[in-house]
């Protein structure tokens, strides 16, 4: 059973300096306790897909066509009043930076109390649920009462995560939610993530640049590249079956243990998408990229079961 | 826990800043050649014996290392000295009658500022045209050029003599019959429930208020307009908009943040503030510390002269006191 | 991408309030230069009937003693330029000098000295500028050494910050390790940092060392009479304006202001400039 479709999502950003095509054409379906990685390099459009799944694409960007279906309803056809009753509550997100995503100036009690009543949860009630999600994440109950900067990264990012699920939301976007932090916090808060998923049946979309994170992780991966997807798949049916190099160069890139030789770092920049390159948007930057590759523009296709890629040549140069 | 150790470091801080202005002062004004007492009769044609005396009558015979001293002494105890001119009179006395309406009018000043200049600036930052936005920057950093009297003048002009709504001068209509308690007569009238001495006092108020708070109003318009808009572009708002807060409250969580700048600002205009009141008392006859300053000015009343300058010296260190209390209390980050 | 193309557009913008700012200053320079040919009467004598509103014979309108409105004015602008100008010029000279002389050696010396300044710069400039040439005595040369020392600590701090920052720098730490003579490091390779800075301060000062002079000018405390001057010609006017002239007291006040507006557009138009290229 799906929780969230999107369908055909193209998004747009109109800058004084010329039209970024952010997210070109992107399509996906969430399952229940299903948690999709979306990989990428910076400006591959990952995170601004995280924001157009709340309809909230910073200015100036603006979502110009495709259907996002929450259950059934097409978000961006609600009304600014009740897709704001649904953020935070039914779709919910997780920040990169807890430093500044925390107001500094109120109590956490404050901040996480502002929110339940926001949607609708009777004040008499709020100090128990704020205890209980606390508790969830680990965090003691003193806690309520600090400023955020009395926290340290972890403890901050435990207390975004209690707001992301306190409201038992079907989808949670968590968009590069340990990059800031330290290695060894970052594998505790990427176990909350998935205990939280198990216990609540969450939904989660992991946005990231990290793609041993997504493997080791997610259910299933999507890799993206100039607003494009390049290779969507199940976890075990990527890492078996690599078909796009994109994916291959990223997978090279990683850093190993018990591996004589050194990382491959790809060469090249990502696009300028003011204006992207004809053909496939990786060519520039693609070993095997060839007279075709420059002209027409690959289709995703399926190459197998549940695993699509974008390639001219896909199953046969890898 | 910490705060009262806070405040009385703080406090204590405000001692030598005080003493290197009473220093200064009285290097200027006792120490550079010429005598004081002539030069406050305007005269040089005394005979020597009386010039002696007089001297002797204000201590300016001893020598200058004990004079000052002596004064720091008593000036502790509350005695500012006697006036060189009008003699006789202590000026401790004369302070404490003039200092309420002073304060009175900054108090009003800086009301107006922030209303002008916070307002100004918020329409800015809320507005998408680039155009008020430009105009609003300007205005944040040219209005300071506005010269007191000249705004003043023309306010009197149009408001009390061409409309004819608004007095010209003076704190409160004689008719009144009113006996102030602190001296701050707004506050006064709302003490004794005295609707129509309070409405009087706002109308004289009003002009010297405003022109003094426009003149001071630009770093309000500037401050609010950059960090309203910076705020509201930042993560701490995009995450409160992620948790489906609604936009009023937006606002007002981000005004919290531009409320830490004002507040700092706030105390270092103050002496900004004290300089364009003596230029407003002036303008509109306000009987406050101002007009007596330049009062005693005219007549070269040194003693005067330098308790009125340790006096504004006083202020200065305690508002900056007051604002950094103020500071820590909104912005939690603050250790002290 | 945005705020670059939006910030090209303020450089442009603010380039703009450079020259606005230039050309106001320069016509005031004009007209005291040139005050005799510019001027159509002389500013002290009695040329015609009082208190007259402006026509085309006064055209701004004559004095209670019947002298040219519009003549005072230009002959005004002398006296006001040059107050400023001697002002500036020193505390500018003698603020910088021991900026960079208290920032480079520091100890106590420096923390003396940034104390003294950091309280006589906390205390309300103007009335500190009155207690001073009242004690020098009222003349203009006083006054503008009575401004000069009230602004000193402006440019002490603004000099000291930059020093202190700069001083640190890789580069300076070679031309030190090298063995220069401190001298030749400070006017080398620290005055020239900082000069883009100055420059901003410097207006801005000038900006209020205008207002102040005109403040010190309202209190008598510059010019004795007939000698034209702006402020003090509205001091000594405020009584008529309120008995509906309002041209006595229109066109000086109209001239400290504009004059003032000059230089805080100069100084507003660098500033954005800095801030705007640091990006």
């Amino acid at each position: 059973m799906e929780v969230l479709i999107v369908n055909d999502l193209w998004v747009k950003y109109y800058t004084m300096s010329g039209v970024v095509e952010a997210v070109s054409g992107v399509s996906f379906r969430l399952r229940e306790k299903e948690m999709l990685a979306i990989v990428g390099e910076s400006g591959s459009g990952k995170s601004t897909l995280g924001f157009s799944i709340l309809n909230m694409v910073p200015k100036p960007g603006k979502i110009v066509n495709g259907q996002i279906l929450l259950e059934g309803t097409d978000i961006l056809k609600l009304h600014p009043h009740e897709i704001r009753k649904i953020r935070g509550s039914k779709i919910s997100m997780i920040f990169q930076d807890p430093f500044t995503t925390l107001d500094p100036l109120r109590k956490i009690v404050d901040q996480f109390g502002e929110f339940l009543v926001e949607h609708g949860v009777e004040k008499s009630k709020v100090n128990t649920i704020v205890r209980e999600y606390l508790e969830a994440v680990g965090l003691p109950e003193r806690i309520m009462y600090s400023y955020p900067h009395q926290l340290s990264g972890g403890q901050k990012q435990r207390v975004s995560i209690a707001m992301a699920i306190a409201l038992n939301p079907r989808v949670v976007v968590a968009d590069e939610p340990t990059t800031a932090l330290d290695v060894v916090v970052q594998k505790q808060i990427m176990d909350l993530i998935d205990a939280i998923k198990e216990k609540y049946g969450t939904s989660i979309i992991l946005i990231t640049h990290d793609l041993a994170l997504a493997l080791e992780r997610a259910n299933s991966v999507m890799v993206m590249y100039g607003g494009y997807i390049m290779e969507y798949a199940d976890k075990t049916e990527l890492y078996d079956n690599m078909k796009h190099p994109y994916t291959k160069a990223l997978f090279e890139a990683l850093p190993r243990v018990m591996c004589k030789t050194l990382p491959k770092s790809l060469p090249g920049n990502p696009p300028d998408l003011r204006r992207p390159p004809p053909g496939c948007i990786f060519h520039p930057r693609c070993e095997f990229a060839t007279e075709k590759c420059r002209i027409e523009k690959p289709r995703l296709r399926e190459v197998s079961k549940n695993h699509l890629v974008a390639c001219h040549y896909a199953g046969e140069i890898l | 826990m910490g705060l009262v150790k806070y405040i009385a470091v703080r406090a204590l801080m405000i001692i030598p800043t005080v003493l290197i202005l009473y220093t200064l002062v009285f290097v200027i004004l006792r120490v550079l050649p010429g005598n004081p007492v002539l030069a406050a009769l305007g005269t040089k044609n005394i005979p020597e014996e009386q010039l002696k005396a007089l001297m002797s009558e204000l201590g300016l015979d001893k020598p200058l290392i004990q004079q000052y001293f002596e004064y720091l002494i008593n000036f502790t105890r509350g005695d500012m000295g006697k006036s060189m001119v009008v003699r006789g009179r202590p000026i401790a006395s004369d302070i404490i009658d003039k200092l309420p309406a002073t304060l009175e009018l900054s108090i009003w000043a800086i009301l107006f500022s922030l209303i002008i200049g916070v307002g100004l600036g918020y329409i800015g930052a809320r507005v998408q045209n680039p155009y008020v936005k430009t105009i609003v920057r300007l205005m944040g950093s040219i209005v300071f050029v506005i010269f007191i009297p000249a705004l003043g003048l023309s306010l009197q002009l149009v408001f009390s003599r061409y409309l004819g709504v608004l007095p010209t001068g003076g704190r409160l209509s004689v008719t009144m019959g009113f006996k102030p308690i602190t001296g701050i007569y707004t506050l006064d009238a709302l003490l004794q429930l005295n609707i129509q001495a309070f409405f009087d006092a706002l109308k004289h108020l009003v002009l010297p208020a405003f022109t003094l708070g426009l003149v001071i109003s630009g770093p309000y318009m500037r401050l609010t307009l950059n960090n309203m808009e910076e705020i509201m572009e930042s993560k701490i708002i995009e995450a409160y908009r992620a948790r489906g807060i609604r936009d009023s409250r937006l606002l007002r969580h981000a005004f919290r943040h531009v409320l830490v700048p004002i507040t700092t600002y706030t105390g270092l205009q103050f002496s900004l503030l004290m300089g364009g009141a003596v230029l407003t008392e002036t303008t509109f006859n306000w009987p406050g510390i101002g007009t007596y300053l330049v009062d005693k000015v005219m007549y070269r009343d040194y003693t005067a002269i330098q308790a009125v300058i340790i006096i504004f010296a006083i202020i200065v260190g305690l508002t900056s006191l007051i604002v950094d209390v103020l500071y820590a209390l909104i912005d939690p980050r603050v250790r002290y | 991408m945005m705020s670059l193309n939006s910030s090209s557009i303020y450089i442009a913008f603010k380039n703009r309030y450079v020259l606005t700012g230039l050309i106001i200053i320069l016509i005031f320079v004009f007209m005291a230069v040139f005050a005799d040919f510019i001027a159509p009467y002389s500013p002290v004598e009695y040329v015609g009937p009082p208190l007259q509103p402006p026509s085309r014979e006064y055209i701004m309108g004559t004095d209670n003693l019947g002298r040219d409105i519009f003549s005072r004015i230009v002959y005004g602008s002398r006296i006001m330029l040059t107050i400023v100008a001697i002002a500036v010029a020193i505390s500018g000279a003698v603020g910088t000098i021991l900026g960079l002389i208290s920032g480079y050696i520091g100890g106590i010396l420096d923390r003396l000295l940034s104390f003294t300044m950091d309280s006589i710069y906390a205390f309300p400039s103007l009335i500190l500028a009155i207690s001073l040439s009242v004690a020098l005595g009222p003349s203009p040369i006083n006054a503008a050494i009575a401004i000069a020392l009230v602004y000193i600590p402006t440019y002490f701090r603004m000099i000291r910050g930059q020093v202190l920052s700069i001083k640190n720098e890789t580069y300076i730490e070679i031309a030190r390790a090298l063995g220069l003579p401190s001298t030749r490091i400070v006017l080398r390779h620290i005055l020239p940092h900082v000069t883009k800075t100055l420059m901003v301060v410097f207006s801005m000062n000038s900006a209020d060392a205008i207002l102040t002079e005109a403040a010190l000018s309202f209190m008598g405390l510059t010019v004795q009479p007939p000698t034209p001057d702006w402020g003090f010609d509205l001091y000594k006017g405020r009584g008529f304006v309120l008995a509906g002239m309002w041209w006595i007291m229109l066109f000086p006040g109209l001239c400290i202001i504009l004059l003032a507006v000059g230089f805080a557009l100069i100084s507003e138009g660098i500033s954005t400039l800095i801030t705007t290229r640091k990006r």
